[in-house]
């Protein structure tokens, strides 16, 4: 038995960097620190139902099994004969990969797509508008008296954001009492398993009484301590411990926004009410907003997937540049996927732009709308696609995924998707942060390092290593410069 | 290939007292030795070229956290742009914020082989190692931001010098850095809640610490660890009217801790720090004063941030001069706080000919490097992409080698400024000579790199040779050829290997990243204890994630240092 602790959890954006694991006969079989989807995702990522070791190969229509040497070889010759390949995905794996996923990119003259083209595309075109004011989690967790969800809902999408890095925890000059509140908590359901298990244990099956204690909020919370608001369509989780929750009408985000803008700036507003909530409830939120002492906006899909995409997030980064003429105020998306940060990241450094780049002209071109994966797939422009660590068949529109289909489809990924299900060559891979090491970058764009905590399959290389041999038999192909 | 024989070209060799004469150097596996057999070497025929060592430039935002978020908020910047792959090199994007590769070919191309970038956020030292991995040909190094963190505040406050230097001896291997930065010091923990300080002896808020305590505190702190380089320096005040009695302030608040004359600070991209005036209206240029202390005394380098008229991209770990810029300037801005360390600030720039502001900024920069007596004390830069892109550094040579350049300039320039510059009234023109030392010898005599910057024997074989003729020419009156011929070496050599040839990039090996390791162990022990302890309370990740491991760098070279400290 060995444990390995600070381990980085591969698996939201997150990035909780303290999980420790115990390892038993290269089997993950105890965590420690992660929250339920981390918990499942070290304890189940090897089962065999989700997962094939060995690399596929389509023949007369099945899928059958191949040498690793044969997929390779096949990958890379679809890819240096194909006039227009696409190489997709990028965002659960480590920026070592993504590195060599470029040059492979630029050595086919393909294009280069990362997840953020579906999900965050619209944040990061509105960065490139208007720019944006961020900073660190520690920063919030040291400073914020005020944070604000819009769009989305940490509670089940990045469980222990708020425990790690926001409303549950205490800084330097932001204490909490929120922290006793939930040592409490903790220590009462530690009390109720330890009953539990007496229970199971007693021979006789004694009923205990249960005192069933619902929390509520100590009253001095709302008073001075940081405070949370949650915009959203429905009231979720995350909603129902926030001191204000706006219930936002569907696709009205960018009317609010530009509403508490205006209030920002001491505009009055001759409405009753924006966007289905009340214009007083309205002008106190800004009090708060603007009486704060730092604020953070953490923004979702929600946000960016409802009607007016750009242009809400334009708003919403408006609204906290506005805001910093008045008092220090922060805005972050929230990021899904452990590494798309470091796919935009990885991307940025070596084209200069974070998604969608086109490498057919020889030099990196960026037109998102153009050049981003689905709008390529919906055209019929590319003839193969090399997808890793991504499932675009279940994500991606009709169109687009029938165009992926009908041409050379090749998958690098460590589980068995729909994707991987349609495709013509399968390589699987180790999972990288628990099979393979590598950095991943948090939300917050820090970066962080992945273990490898057990031994992949003998036939699992890491994503990087099975990219490196693609790229060295395309070259080969080539007759160019050898890797 | 490993022997190679530059023969007959005119050597510029400052720190070994060459200047011009003709002479071959010759080199073997990587470095300058006294001799090879001349029938295995391959000849490099220089006759009428000359022949320097590699460029160094000690402060260049080329990599990194903030550099990255700068390409990524202007892709207008890289339209215009762009590098084609080759069968050799990567495709990229310039302009002010080109792509990694990128950066490494263009600076190869002028025939530079070391930079530094100045300003590395300790929490994403990470980051710029991954970066430096893919920027190639030239060697690299990283200043981690120092000033701001807590734990130097703290130590300082309560004048623990010697477990303060533990700290950043640590800190150093932490971070895989080279040297100590300072920026706006305390103005950036300020920043934290949208404040700045106000001058050197402004209290930090929360910290109960000024400005003039952090750097004194910190200048102790490199000399007991004997770090190669002194503490580098963004002072308070960055960019506002009036800050060059701030800036006299902060170097001579260092004097009395001065050993032998050695240099004990360096104040970067001086320029944006030698303003004088009440506002913008009266704006004016504080370089003489400046000049004049620095002509007196020996214990400061600086450098110059000499303003491009060109569209450009600031950016600096000055969080609050960043927001004050986005303010007067309207553009998009990039904040980006650093939890218990720094900030950071990026916004799009153009500085105009008509602008008195500007205008009024080449001439203080300018005033700077030709005021300033002794080469050695002052560096080309332009604080890239601060005050404008690095592949401006020939133009700036011509500015410096030819008055008529000069004139030419100042003949475009706004008209208030024309009369306030004080550059007209100067005759000075740079020699070869002393551009080899303010481009290569004096900013690696300042960096303490003992094997770079100069053509002796057991040097790095880093050589950059031009393809002008000083026997034949008149530099002075052909500053447009002089551009020219330094805006493509014929030749930069990196270790022996031809890298580039005619301007064009024909072999890009990977450089080195340099670190320092100060060997305190005892020290160090005792300090990441006492770490351990705090480093949950301050920061989100943890401790054992934090240092960037050596096999981390694509090709680590640790400089090793004794401290003064057990
Ligand atoms: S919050 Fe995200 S990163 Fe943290 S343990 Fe849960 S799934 Fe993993
Ligand atoms: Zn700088």
């Amino acid at each position: 038995m060995r444990v390995v602790s600070n381990v980085t959890c591969p698996v939201c954006g997150s990035l909780c960097d303290d999980i420790e694991l115990i390892v038993e006969n290269n089997h993950v079989t105890k965590v420690r620190n992660a929250c339920a989807v981390g918990e499942a995702k070290f304890l189940a990522f090897a089962d065999p139902k989700h997962r094939r070791v060995k690399p596929l190969i389509r023949k007369n229509g099945e899928l059958v099994e191949a040498s690793l040497d044969e997929a390779i070889r096949r990958t890379a010759k679809i890819l240096a004969e194909a006039s227009y390949p696409l190489l997709y995905g990028w965002s659960c794996t480590s920026t070592e990969a993504i590195r060599v996923g470029l040059e492979l990119a630029e050595e086919v003259g393909g294009v280069a797509d990362n997840t953020s083209t579906v999900c965050h595309g619209p944040s990061i075109l509105s960065i490139q508008n208007v720019g944006f004011s961020s900073c660190t989690l520690g920063q919030i967790r040291h400073r914020a008296d005020l944070v604000i969800y819009w769009g989305c809902n940490p509670w089940s999408a990045h469980p222990r954001h708020l425990e790690r890095y926001t409303t549950f925890t205490e800084g330097r000059f932001q204490k909490s009492i929120w922290i006793r509140y939930l040592t409490k908590l903790r220590a009462l359901i530690g009390k109720k398993k330890a009953q539990r298990a007496a229970e199971l244990a007693s021979p006789r099956k004694e009923v205990i009484s249960k005192p069933e204690r619902t929390f509520s909020l100590p009253p001095t919370l709302t008073a001075k301590q940081r405070k949370m608001i949650v915009v959203d369509v429905r009231k979720t989780r995350s909603a129902e411990i926030a001191d204000y929750f706006l219930q936002v009408k569907p696709n009205m985000d960018y009317e609010l926004l530009q509403a508490l803008r205006m209030l920002v700036f001491d505009r009055e507003l001759d409405l009753d009410e924006v966007a289905g909530i009340p214009i007083e409830l309205l002008e106190e939120v800004t009090d708060v907003m603007v009486g704060c002492r730092f604020g953070i906006l953490f923004f979702g899909l929600g946000l960016t997937m409802s009607s007016a995409k750009v242009r809400n997030i334009d708003a919403g980064i408006s609204l906290v540049r506005d805001l910093n003429k008045k008092t220090k105020f922060t805005i972050m998306p929230m990021r899904g996927h452990f590494n798309v940060t470091g796919a935009n990241v990885a991307f940025t450094w070596q084209t200069g732009y974070p998604y969608a780049v086109d490498f057919s002209q020889g030099f990196p071109q960026y037109n998102p709308g153009e050049t981003s994966a689905v709008d390529i797939l919906a055209r019929g422009d590319s003839d193969a696609a090399l997808i890793v660590a991504s499932d675009p068949v279940a994500h991606f529109p009709k169109r687009a995924v029938k165009n992926l289909v009908e041409n050379p489809l090749i998958v690098i990924d460590p589980q068995v998707t729909p994707t991987s299900l349609m495709a013509d060559i399968v390589i699987p891979s180790a999972f990288v942060g628990i099979e393979a090491e590598g950095t991943a970058y948090r939300m917050d764009r820090v970066p962080l390092p992945l273990k490898k905590v057990v031994e992949p399959p003998a036939t699992c290389l890491p994503d990087e290593v099975i990219l490196q041999r693609i790229l060295k038999e395309v070259r080969k192909l080539k007759g160019g410069k050898a890797a | 290939m490993t022997s190679l024989l530059i023969k007959n070209g005119f050597v510029f060799d400052p720190l070994n007292g060459v200047k011009g004469e003709k002479m071959d150097i010759a080199i073997e596996n990587g470095k300058i030795v006294e001799k090879i057999n001349e029938r295995e070497a391959k000849i490099i025929d220089a006759s009428g070229m000359i022949v320097m060592p590699g460029g160094v430039d000690i402060h260049s935002h080329i990599a990194g956290a903030k550099v990255n978020s700068g390409r990524l908020l202007r892709p207008e910047d890289h339209f215009k742009d762009v590098e084609p792959k080759t069968p050799i090199t990567r495709s990229g994007v310039g302009y002010s914020i080109p792509s990694t590769f990128t950066t490494g070919y263009r600076y190869a191309r002028m025939g530079y082989t070391t930079v530094m970038d100045p300003a590395m956020p300790p929490l994403k030292a990470r980051h710029t190692h991954e970066e430096f991995n893919d920027t190639p040909i030239i060697d690299k190094a990283a200043y981690p931001l120092l000033g701001d963190c807590w734990f130097v505040l703290e130590y300082l406050k309560k004048n623990r010098i010697e477990e303060c230097a533990a700290y950043v001896a640590w800190m150093l291997k932490a971070t895989k850095g080279y040297a100590i930065k300072i920026v706006n010091p305390g103005g950036l923990e300020a920043w934290g809640f949208g404040r700045n300080v106000r001058n050197i002896d402004d209290p930090v808020p929360n910290f109960g610490i000024t400005p003039r305590e952090i750097i004194r505190g910190l200048c102790k702190v490199n000399k007991l660890l004997n770090l190669p380089h002194t503490i580098h320096v963004h002072t308070n005040n960055l960019g506002k009217p009036g800050n060059y009695i701030n800036t006299l302030e902060t170097m001579r608040c260092v004097e009395d801790l001065v050993e032998n004359g050695k240099p004990a600070i360096h104040i970067t991209h001086c320029q944006f720090s030698a303003f004088a005036g009440d506002d913008w209206r009266t704006f004016d240029s504080g370089a003489e004063a400046i000049a004049k202390y620095v002509n007196a005394h020996s214990h400061v380098t600086l450098d110059m941030g000499q303003i491009i008229f060109t569209e450009t991209t600031t950016m600096t770990a000055d969080g609050p001069f960043q927001f004050i810029l986005y303010e007067l300037s309207g553009n998009k801005w990039v904040n980006s706080d650093v939890e218990t360390e720094t900030s950071a600030g990026i916004v799009p720039f153009q500085y105009k000919r008509k602008s008195f502001v500007h205008a009024m900024q080449w001439s203080i920069a300018m005033e700077l490097a030709l005021l300033i007596q002794d080469p050695w004390k002052i560096f080309l830069t332009t604080d890239h992409p601060n005050a404008g892109p690095f592949t401006h550094y020939p133009r700036v040579i011509s500015w410096l080698i030819s008055r008529k350049a000069r004139e030419k300039i100042l003949e475009r320039i706004n008209r208030k400024a024309q009369r306030k510059s004080l550059v007209p009234t100067i005759d000075r023109e740079y020699s070869l000579y002393e551009i080899a030392v303010i481009t290569r010898a004096g900013q690696s005599k300042a960096l303490g790199l003992k094997n770079k910057g100069h053509l002796g024997v057991g040097a790095d074989a880093d050589i950059a040779i031009y393809n002008l003729n000083p026997e034949t020419l008149d530099l002075a009156q052909k500053p447009k050829t002089v551009r020219k011929a330094f805006e493509r070496a014929a030749y930069t050599i990196k270790d022996g290997n031809i890298t580039v040839k005619n301007g064009e990039v024909v072999s890009t090996p990977s450089g080195r990243t340099f670190w320092v390791n100060v060997e305190a162990p005892q020290a160090e022990i005792e300090i990441s204890k006492k770490l351990q302890q705090k480093f949950g309370e301050y920061y989100t990740v943890k401790y054992e994630n934090y240092p960037v491991p050596e096999h981390y760098l694509a090709i680590p070279a640790s400089i090793n240092v004794k401290a003064e400290v057990q």
